[in-house]
């Protein structure tokens, strides 16, 4: 064995029993969330008289992927809406409860929506970018059009530095002006996922951003997520459980109530929830012998 | 189920399949025939004159009728400036703004409008504008025609501006883009084809608008390039002038004339039915 | 009901794993049998019957990768196979070890008996015991059960200290005994390392019931 290959296999033992010491690892503490990532609490939310979420409380944790999943209907997406108030885009609906990003609550009386949605970036299931705007533009829309002067040059780099953060500069780059409909779908959700980091947001929202994609963009896109975790606190939706299984450091799960309000029953370590769940509805759901 | 039955049920079929084919033959052999009809009464007199030359005194023979088409074009165009802004605007508040009870008032009013004699618009428009301002003008046509173009663009700007779809806005929306940015910067650019093809469309229709013009601007014999000083002549109040006026020169013209309006016409609304096909 | 098949696979090999600890304690109990007897036959019969052992084993777990591969299956079915799995690894080296005992037997059948055989009986029996009693507790899924059985290891250590100690007194005495003498230990060792496999089996049952994996019973050898 040679030198380096001997202080190699010190190091790794030595970091095998530092990382023995300091386990196991704790769940995140809500202060944590409360400084750097997302926290909400006994959250409501209705479509006029029916009520979608009910005393619904969960944990974001900052720099880390918390999956959002559950049987269909159970309100996931609504959920997830609140977070950068877009729930309230549909007609006739309302929310209760706080929703504090590092903090503050999104929903505090006086709080401009557009403001808050510029803080908390969203990625929908099925690739919207906008059909009539070349790559560039796409890119580049969030900036420009919110209403603050860009200068040129900065524009050309941000649009750069969120291309590359969502892998999919090397693609692109020979040709920007190119209309964003003549990506691939794997490449349009890359595509919407830079337009969302454009604006530098804190918090970035999957709504099932894989759905549509096929095996191959999927694992892409997943790896894509690991990598923005290092950055931004990322909260991903999906019924999917492998995938969140795969993906995510935190799970939460939801279930539909009787009378299909949604329901928040098990939150922790995906690594726990998916061995060793301790409420017996998320046992079921997870192996399957859900109804 | 015997043979019988099930032969009956085939001749039956054919036979309605026949009546119906019948009456979409007769149909569009009506439009055919009109076409036809104008192009055969009117081709002999098309001639370069026609777009260059005025109309000349009665009886004596030449002439064109370059004043009616200049001056038609004076008033669609006024028509064409104020309708369609304020039709895409209201198209525009009641797909993108208006709750269902304002925006079924709205849409009803839209379609009564829609349907009120175009000539009670033109005594509208008369006590309205051409007695305030105390003379005939284009301006006042072009009032009238907006006016009846209005709701055809308003309805179809909203249908056009729904088909845009809601992944679209949302999208913009998470964005932090605010509302309005969103309508005008994503949605209306995206629905851009569909808004032109209705103002085409509504523009084809008011072009061959004829009893509001006699109330708003009556007709002249000369050019006229005046948008507020006084009356300007249009291609139809010149077809009807000669139409009914007892010179044969006159009729060739109005034949002519009438084949240039509906080519017209129908080139607008072939242009707006392509440019809606064409991806 | 749904995931049929899976739970249809599940059962099966929570089965085989079953008929596999049966072959084992069959295995034991006709080795320690063909000892008392000085039976050649029988020691030749259980030492070809262990490649039927080490044969189920495999099969066992070639049908445990199957059904992680297709069924991905999670919780409570996750830790069930991974328990499956590493209990049939020591009940295949439990019948390695009674494989063991079964050569010696053939090996002294020729010889007289050194002594009336009574403690390495009793060890057997404990430890036949404290197999069966794992895999009951496995059915059961019952984990007191399970750390209780633990401690009947106890009473087997002490048994081979024991039997240690006696045969070591006989080969001080005579060195004729040495032969007989050190096979007899060898036995005892062997019946030793399969109670103490027992008990990896009783702490696997644990972590299928609580979650973890934690150390009983810390064996004196």
């Amino acid at each position: 064995m040679t030198v380096a290959s001997r202080q190699r296999l010190d190091a790794g033992i030595m970091a095998y029993e530092m990382r023995i010491e300091h386990e196991p690892q704790a769940p995140v503490s809500e202060a944590e969330a409360l400084a750097g990532g997302m926290v909400v609490r006994d959250l409501n939310a209705w479509y006029g008289s029916f009520q979608a979420l009910r005393e619904v409380g969960v944990l974001a944790a900052p720099k880390r992927i918390t999956a959002i999943i559950g049987p269909s209907g159970c309100g996931k997406s609504t959920l997830i809406r609140c977070f950068n108030r877009m729930h309230e885009v549909a007609p006739s609906a309302r929310v209760s409860g706080q929703v504090l990003l590092r903090g503050e609550d999104v929903y505090a009386p006086g709080t401009d929506p557009v403001l808050v949605r510029r803080r908390v970036g969203m990625v929908f299931q099925k690739p919207n970018p906008f059909p009539t705007m070349s790559i560039f533009d796409n890119v580049a829309a969030g900036l420009r059009l919110n209403g603050f002067l860009v200068r040129r040059s900065d524009l050309v780099d941000a649009v750069e530095r969120s291309l590359r953060q969502a892998a999919l500069w090397d693609e692109v780059n020979d040709k920007p002006n190119r209309p964003a409909t003549e990506l691939s779908g794997g490449q349009q959700q890359r595509l919407c996922i830079a337009r969302a980091l454009a604006v530098e947001p804190e918090v970035l929202l999957m709504d099932e951003p894989c759905s549509a994609l096929d095996p191959v963009a999927t694992l892409k896109i997943e790896d894509l997520m690991r990598e923005l975790a290092r950055e931004y606190t990322i909260v991903i939706v999906t019924h999917n459980m492998q995938q969140a299984a795969r993906v995510s450091d935190y799970t939460a799960v939801m279930m539909m109530a009787e009378d299909r309000a949604g329901e928040m029953i098990e939150f922790g370590p995906t690594r726990e929830v998916f061995t060793y769940p301790k409420d017996k509805r998320t046992e079921d759901y997870i192996t399957g012998r859900f109804g | 189920m015997s043979i019988a039955t099930y032969q009956r049920r085939r001749a039956t079929n054919a036979l309605m399949l026949g009546l119906c084919a019948v009456f979409a033959f007769l149909a569009v052999g009506v439009l055919v025939l009109i076409l036809g009809f104008v192009l055969a009464k009117g081709i002999s007199s098309l001639n370069i004159d026609l777009f260059t030359r005025m109309p000349v005194p009665e009886g004596e023979p030449g002439g064109g009728v370059a004043n009616s088409m200049v001056g038609s074009l004076i008033i669609i165009g006024l028509a064409a400036v104020i309708g369609i802004p304020v039709g895409i605007g209201a198209g525009i508040f009641l797909s993108e703004y208006a709750g269902d009870r304002l925006g079924g008032v709205i849409r009803f009013t839209a379609d009564v409008l829609t349907g009120v004699p175009s000539i009670v618009i033109g005594i509208f428009v008369y006590g309205l504008v051409v007695l305030r301002m105390g003379n005939f003008s284009a301006l006042a046509a072009g009032i009238a025609l907006a006016i009846i173009m209005l709701p055809i663009v308003a309805r179809s700007s909203e249908e056009m501006l729904r088909l845009v779809p809601h992944s679209q806005r949302e999208a913009a929306l998470a964005l932090g883009i605010s509302r309005w940015r969103t309508i005008i910067s994503v949605v209306v650019p995206a629905a851009q084809r569909g808004l032109l093809t209705g103002g085409l469309l509504a523009i084809a229709r008011a072009a061959g608008e004829t009893a509001p013009l006699l109330f708003t601007t009556l007709g002249n014999r000369f050019l006229s390039l005046s948008v507020t000083g006084g009356p300007v002549d249009a291609l139809p109040l010149r077809i009807y002038r000669y139409a009914t006026g007892p010179y044969s020169e006159q009729h060739q013209q109005a034949w002519a004339a009438s084949l240039v309006l509906v080519l017209a016409v129908f080139v607008i609304s072939l242009t707006a039915r392509l440019l809606l096909r064409r991806r | 009901m749904p995931r049929t098949v899976l739970e249809h696979q599940l059962a099966e090999i929570q089965q085989d794993m079953l008929v596999l600890a049966s072959m084992v304690e069959s295995a034991i109990e006709r080795g320690i049998q063909a000892l008392r007897n000085r039976d050649g036959e029988l020691a030749r019969q259980i030492i070809a019957d262990d490649l039927k052992i080490n044969r189920k084993r495999y099969e066992t777990e070639e049908k445990c990768l199957e059904l992680m591969a297709t069924q991905q299956p999670l919780a409570s079915d996750l830790r069930t196979i991974v328990a499956v799995l590493y209990i049939i690894v020591d009940l295949e080296r439990m019948g390695d070890h009674a494989e063991g005992i079964a050569k010696i037997a053939l090996i002294l059948a020729d010889e007289p008996p050194l002594k009336p055989y009574i403690d390495i009986p009793r060890m057997a029996q404990v430890a036949i015991g404290m197999l069966m009693g794992s895999l009951e507790a496995f059915k059961t899924r019952d984990a007191d059960r399970a750390r209780s059985i633990c401690d009947e290891d106890d009473e087997v250590d002490a048994l081979y200290d024991q039997v240690y100690r006696e045969l070591l007194t006989f080969m001080l005495q005579d060195p004729r005994t040495i032969h007989r003498a050190t096979h007899l230990t060898w036995v005892a060792h062997n019946l030793e390392r399969i109670a103490d496999r027992a008990t990896n089996i009783c702490e696997r049952v644990v972590y299928l019931v609580e979650g973890k994996v934690e150390e009983l019973n810390d064996s004196k050898y």
